[in-house]
């Protein structure tokens, strides 16, 4: 892909879109009861993991804000803070695993998981309900409980999705070395 | 889906203020409603948003669907509240006034019931705020709304390209999605595992994904051909100068929140306490 | 002699990531006010070519420059992608990606706002540039109300704009279909003959390009330049046809007539061309001596259609009572331009939407209680782009993906049928590479023998053939044409007058929601008022049979048809 400051811009822009399109229209119903698996967090730990940290942080904020604004229920904001929060965290596994160009193998599938747990805990344990209670004065209980299922959830979602795309991602890319035609 | 968040064209005061003030307002607003657990000012904000709708000459049938996502997200939360900390007004206030001592830890005492009032207040400034934001402003004014606050041009510009760009991708995603399902991919099949469902998400989601990655090379190329980025700032065609109204509004807003601020501030406490 | 404005001189470029040059030893000097052509086929380096006049490279993409180039009399070495906006408009492919803005206003005034132009003078420019492209009264309209040839306009006047002095066209005619294509080539002669601009146009469509007035025609193959001539030498040369670009029909008709073709006749619009009576009885005789053509016999109808109404959610109806029937092993278009209902028609024969009233049958059973799973079995439906078809990595993992999921399979089983599929198809010698390093041609393979391991009996493609040159265009339809000889009933949905002449007996047209014809594809090509309301073209064809003196245009059209099919399966 060609490199220019623009295609960053760009890239958050369609980074959420998407993130918006998923986390709106997609849904995957999950074990609890009319609760749905958040897809969009798969998406975004693999356009952090390729357009890095500011990119990460700024589709996860547009996205998550656009979402709350088209329900109507305002922003809520210690939620789209985090959001943005686990964007970058996982933004800055980008160097390292260089998903532009070159192999995703074992090592890169546990750095890349790394990073995104680190991530989803600090967002979802950590920041989300601190400014709940900050914000709303929640009780810490509930906040944290909230905060501790969404961030699972968010885990095993981004594990699965993320790496896959990763995966599938990395071996669209052009590499060298032959194919040869069998009969 | 033309029209996701919901915009409503009419000729009102409302309407008539820029984007920016509008935006502005709503975060200064939004802010003072954060900050503060004071029950005078929770109280009349509601009821100042309610003759803001009422001027905006927008009808309740016309965003009632947002209202009652919000609605419905409201009581949920309230309830989670009380289930989880059926005190939580008790430890808040520091007083104990049992209306009714309840099923076991479940009891009813009047700091609880006004903290759920202070809570729901603080909705209730909110929600008809947002709604009215996004039912009198043009999506195109957003993103120089935002640049006029203060957020940079090319950040402003994410936010005009995701709203562009939305409803493409929606469509697209339908289109991808009919396909596969076609091939027999599902995401909401209950009798799959879950592990299952996200993966056949994954594949759903591949095709969408690289023909964005496509997509990004291409305006990005498109915008560079047009001297996007050259300067150190833009003009919007879609911008438009400030009127005396707005910096009236925009004031205004300012001050309830230095007011909100003001009085936590003064007070030591965010709270109004009744009880003590 | 007007000064040059684009001067490449023993010029190359290598893209970073590649082994070859995809230019070398390039030398085209290109005078102010022009209007030249520049064709070839997929790959032949076109595309760079305008990368390195409009300032992407060297800027945008990494490589190795060899050679000189000067723009307005500046080598490139001093020009940037932002300086060369100032002089040279470029109009992409994709109208979808180059309309950046939410409204037709903003777009537009996109490159003023990028230079800070204050408001009052802005508002002032975009409506005066709007008005050029006949679109001022669409200002305040969404990109999604528009239609591909207006979306085209808007990305021209977003161009124009700037006020700039050579404007490119990278493939306009790839997204349209034919009156749309038709008007463009119009609206970018008339702004040719006004502003006196210079006007590069890269297309491999060359008959539609020629619909106007070109000076030169610049042919590219394999990276280099292998004709500069006017459009009248190059059409009497065999030049085109030896790589690979498909010559105006009535240029290839007049060749198979035996028509010897010399530049004196002009060939390079058929409103021109002089042929002596000798051409015309020349003609005439080879008409004759083609036999005639053999109506079908009427069969069975094995899917059929009845009465199908459609609304959207939004109340919009989209189809009004349409009546369609296929027979089993017939391969056939539905054509009509963009928003005509044809797609949306597709979708409610796979079960996609549901009719609001109608019934569809297949083989006499009635298939409303079906799922799309369910229909799946049957119907396959294959998509425009093979990008948004492909879930895998792998080809075999890809084909096999919908046995592997309906769960009835052995591995075995899938891995036999798999390898089945893939022999038919011709992808078997590579059944083990990634998708990623196969063509476009190659991935459309890939799509069509994922639906076809499914084991359907019917195959619905929508446009299998848009943006190809000629040999991929040939190397699909010869592909699916062969599996329709295999029994496989296939429905096109095109706006391709070529690929439904050359590939189908029959069509039927949608116009606004309504079915308005069902046809041979000759006979709606030869009826002026389906053409007309279904925005299709006439072929060069009926033109050339006219001027010599046939009366019978549409058996013209068809023994012409069956007599360039055969030369060309030779």
């Amino acid at each position: 892909m060609k490199k220019s400051p623009v295609v960053t811009i760009v890239a958050i822009g369609i980074g959420a879109a998407l993130f918006f399109v998923l986390g709106r229209f997609v849904a995957i119903p999950s074990p609890v009861p009319n609760t749905n698996i958040s897809t969009q967090y798969g998406l975004l730990a693999f356009m952090a993991g390729l357009f890095g940290p500011v990119a990460g942080l700024l589709i996860a904020l547009i996205g998550h804000a656009l979402i709350d604004f088209s329900y109507g229920w305002g922003i809520w904001w210690s939620w789209v803070i985090a959001s943005g929060a686990a964007g970058f965290i996982m933004g800055l596994a980008a160097r390292k695993l260089a998903l532009g160009g070159g192999e995703f193998g074992g090592k890169q599938i546990v750095r890349f998981n790394v990073y995104q747990i680190v991530a989803h805990l600090v967002a979802w344990v950590g920041i989300a309900p601190v400014l709940d209670i900050l914000i709303y004065q929640e009780p810490s209980d509930k906040v944290f409980l909230q905060g501790l299922m969404a961030g699972a959830a968010n885990i095993v979602t981004t594990a699965v999705i993320g790496t896959l795309l990763c995966l599938a991602y990395s071996k669209t890319r052009p590499k060298s070395g032959s194919l040869k035609k069998e009969d | 889906m033309t029209n996701l968040f919901n915009y409503i064209q009419r000729s009102s005061p409302i309407h008539r203020l820029t984007g920016a003030a509008k935006f502005a307002c709503l975060l200064l607003w939004s802010l003072a409603a954060m900050t503060t657990f004071d029950t005078r000012i929770l109280l009349p904000m509601p009821i100042v948003a309610c003759i803001l709708f009422f001027l905006s000459r927008i009808r309740f049938r016309e965003v009632k669907v947002l209202f009652w996502f919000t609605f419905v997200f409201m009581v949920l939360n309230n309830a989670l509240i009380y289930v989880f900390a059926p005190e939580h007004g008790v430890e808040l206030y520091g007083a104990r006034h049992v209306i009714w001592s309840g099923i076991g830890r479940f009891t009813l005492t009047q700091e609880q019931l006004f903290y759920h009032l202070n809570v729901i207040l603080k909705y209730l400034a909110t929600i008809p705020m947002v709604i009215l934001f996004i039912s009198t402003t043009q999506p195109s004014e957003f993103a120089s709304s935002l640049n006029r606050i203060g957020v940079s041009y090319k950040i402003a510009y994410s936010v005009s390209l995701a709203l562009r760009y939305i409803p493409d991708i929606q469509r697209e995603y339908r289109d991808i999605s009919t396909a596969q399902q076609a091939r027999g991919l599902e995401m909401a099949d209950k009798k799959q595992s879950l592990v299952k469902r996200l993966k056949n998400a994954a594949a759903m989601l591949f095709p969408l994904i690289i023909s964005s990655m496509d997509r990004i090379e291409l305006i990005a190329n498109a915008m560079e051909l047009r001297g996007f980025g050259k300067g150190k700032k833009r003009t919007w065609y879609s911008a438009r100068p400030f009127q005396t109204a707005d910096y009236v509004c925009v004031a205004l807003c300012a001050g309830l929140l230095l007011l909100s601020v003001g009085m936590s501030v003064l007070r030591h406490s965010r709270y109004f306490n009744p009880f003590s | 002699m007007k000064r040059p404005v684009i001067e490449f001189r023993d010029f190359g470029f290598r893209y970073a990531a590649q082994a070859e040059a995809t230019l070398s030893h390039i030398d085209l000097t290109i005078r102010e006010g022009e209007k030249v052509l520049i064709c070839g086929p997929s790959g032949c380096g076109k595309s760079t070519l305008v990368h390195c006049i409009n300032g992407l490279i060297p800027g945008s993409y990494e490589g190795e420059i060899t050679g000189e180039l000067t723009i307005n009399g500046q080598p490139y070495q001093e020009l940037d992608v932002f300086r060369l906006s100032k002089t040279v408009g470029t109009v992409l492919q994709d109208s979808d990606g180059q309309f950046v803005g939410l409204s037709v206003g903003e777009d537009i005034a996109f490159a003023l706002e990028n230079d800070r132009m204050p408001l009052e003078r802005m508002y002032v420019r975009v409506r005066e540039t709007a008005a050029r492209v006949g679109m001022e009264s669409f200002l305040d309209h969404a990109p999604h109300e528009l239609s591909g040839g207006q979306k085209q306009r808007v990305s021209l006047a977003g161009v124009m704009v700037d006020d700039v002095k050579i404007l490119l066209f990278d493939e306009p005619l790839a997204n349209l279909d034919p009156a749309a294509g038709k008007s463009a080539i119009e609206l970018i002669d008339e702004i040719h003959r006004e502003t006196g601009d210079t006007v590069v146009i890269v297309e491999h469509r060359l008959e539609d390009v020629l619909h106007r007035d070109v000076d030169r025609i610049v042919l590219m193959a394999e990276g280099r330049i292998v004709a500069d001539m006017t459009p009248d030498e190059l059409l009497s040369s065999s030049l085109l046809k030896e790589n690979g670009i498909r010559e105006p029909l009535y240029v290839t008709a007049l060749k198979y007539a035996g028509v010897f073709i010399t530049p004196e006749m002009r060939p390079g619009r058929i409103e021109r061309l002089q042929l002596t009576e000798e051409d015309k009885a020349q003609v005439r005789a080879w008409y004759q001596s083609v036999p005639a053509a053999v109506p079908a016999a009427p069969g069975e109808a094995f899917l059929k259609a009845e009465k199908i109404n459609f609304s959207y959610s939004n109340g919009k109806q989209a189809l009004y009572d349409i009546d369609f029937s296929i027979q089993k092993g017939e391969m056939m278009s539905i054509v009509g331009k963009n928003g005509a209902g044809k797609s949306t028609f597709s979708k409610i024969i796979c079960g996609f939407e549901r009719p609001q009233s109608g019934r569809i049958t297949l083989a006499g059973r009635d298939l409303s209680g079906d799922s799309i799973k369910e229909r799946a079995d049957h119907i396959g439906y294959v998509m425009q782009n093979p990008n948004q078809m492909i879930s895998k990595t792998m080809i075999a993992e890809e084909v096999g993906l919908g046995l592997a999921l309906s769960g009835k399979h052995t591995p075995e089983e899938i891995s036999d049928c798999v390898n089945n599929t893939l022999k038919i198809c011709g992808l078997y010698p590579f059944r083990n590479w990634p998708i990623s390093a196969l063509s476009f041609g190659q991935k459309k393979r890939v799509t069509v023998a994922s639906i076809l391991a499914m084991n359907p009996e019917i195959v619905i493609l929508d446009e299998p053939t848009a943006g190809q040159d000629f040999r991929h265009y040939t190397d699909i339809m010869e592909f699916l044409s062969a599996l329709n000889e295999k029994g496989i009933t296939i429905i096109l949905i095109t706006h391709d007058m070529h690929l439904m002449l050359e590939y189908c007996r029959r069509a039927v047209v949608f116009s606004e929601g309504r079915r308005i014809a069902d046809d041979t594809c000759e006979a709606i090509l030869t009826n002026d008022a389906i053409v007309q309301r279904a925005s299709l073209k006439k072929t060069s064809l009926s033109q050339l049979a006219q001027l010599c003196g046939i009366p019978q245009e549409t058996e013209f059209v068809r023994r012409f048809i069956r007599w360039d099919r055969e030369v060309r399966g030779k």
